[in-house]
């Protein structure tokens, strides 16, 4: 056994991980959690065991750039020019709305969220990430999408 | 039950994901190299014997590579070998592509751009160092080489050197023919040999 080119990792993953940071962090500071996430990994990469969950491995990353990245965001203040800035490069094609609703969703019901429908990942490694049993993070991911299901009731019709 | 939860994954994708994800694995390549992070950077090259693979470390070119070989197999190799942080970062390869052009195009003998020989050890590896002396446009034999080395009766061994070699093109093993004056082996092809001596006659 042994480890695949990181290049291929990035090919592999680097589109889910972006969902999963908009998710978590929202469009704006999603690409630089992206950044953060896979520059981390790169540096962790080659003690990596072989045969690891590279998937569940990544979103662990990406979780932790997530919160240091909030816990930076509320830190510093930033200039009203930056923050029109960022606003000029929103994503394209995302729903505003949806947006905001995950946004407003309690931390941990966000998280299992991204986690469970986001990343794909199992209960059992959404728990890993977040602490407590597999059962809370079923809860927790269960709630957060019943909030969103009654927050945005034309998404069933619109987006499909 | 409402669609949500399986949609999720496709409302969070941006219209031009491809595009940003092709800006920030820009950006991660650019960053990973000021880390200190870039063990191999790579890209590819088109040529007149097809796409040639290029990888470089932070000591310089590394390996060259043609099509035939499979890139992706190379890759792996150097991934098991160099390291695996192992990134498409074609900014460290912009010397080593532009003079592989001008080699091509008639515009330069010989190559200036720094090498990392750590793929090739021992003899081999000083074979590859006498092969650096053969010059544009002549000729050795495998036993003319092996008369350069410490060990001047291991032409065998310096047959395996040049078929083995992790440079091709930039150390000259296509400069070693038979001493009937066939062509031997080559790492590309017999072709590309031939290719490479024709535009070296020219």
């Amino acid at each position: 056994m042994s480890l695949p080119p990181f290049e291929e990792l990035v090919e592999r993953h680097g589109a889910r991980v972006l969902r999963v940071c908009r998710a978590v962090v929202g469009p704006d500071l999603a690409e630089d959690a992206w950044s953060e996430t896979f520059l981390k990994a790169l540096q962790a990469y080659p003690r990596l065991p072989a045969d690891a969950n590279v998937e569940a491995w990544l979103v662990t990353i990406a979780h932790r750039a997530a919160l240091d990245q909030v816990r930076a965001q509320r830190r510093r203040a930033v200039p009203v020019g930056e923050l029109e800035e960022r606003a000029d490069e929103r994503t394209v094609g995302l729903d505003p709305d949806l947006v905001a609703q995950i946004a407003a969703l309690p931390d941990k019901q966000r998280h299992a969220v991204a986690y469970h429908y986001v990343a794909g990942l199992p209960y059992d490694a959404v728990a890993e990430i977040l602490g407590g049993s597999a059962d809370a993070a079923r809860r927790a991911a269960a709630d957060g999408i019943n909030a969103l299901r009654r927050t945005l009731p034309t998404h069933a019709r619109t987006h499909r | 039950m409402s669609p949500v939860p399986t949609d999720l994954p496709s409302l969070l994708t941006g219209a031009d994901d491809a595009a940003t994800l092709d800006r920030l694995r820009a950006r991660l390549a650019a960053s990973a190299d000021d880390r200190e992070l870039l063990d191999v950077a790579y890209r590819t090259l088109d040529s007149p014997l097809g796409s040639l693979l290029l990888a470089a470390t932070e000591q310089g070119l590394v390996r060259v590579a043609f099509a035939s070989e499979g890139h992706d197999h190379v890759l792996q190799e150097l991934a098991d070998r160099v390291s695996p942080r192992v990134l498409l970062a074609p900014a460290r390869l912009d010397l080593a592509a532009r003079e592989l052009d001008e080699y091509f195009g008639h515009d330069r003998a010989d190559f200036d751009v720094p090498l990392d020989l750590r793929l090739a050890t021992g003899f081999r590896r000083e074979v590859l160092e006498q092969l650096r002396g053969v010059g544009y446009g002549t000729t050795t034999s495998y036993a003319g080489l092996a008369a350069r080395t410490h060990s001047p009766r291991a032409v065998r061994a310096v047959g395996t050197a040049c078929a083995t070699n992790p440079l091709p093109l930039v150390v000259p093993c296509h400069r070693v023919i038979r001493s009937d004056g066939s062509m031997g082996n080559y790492r590309g092809g017999i072709a590309a040999k031939r290719t490479l001596l024709a535009l070296e006659a020219a």
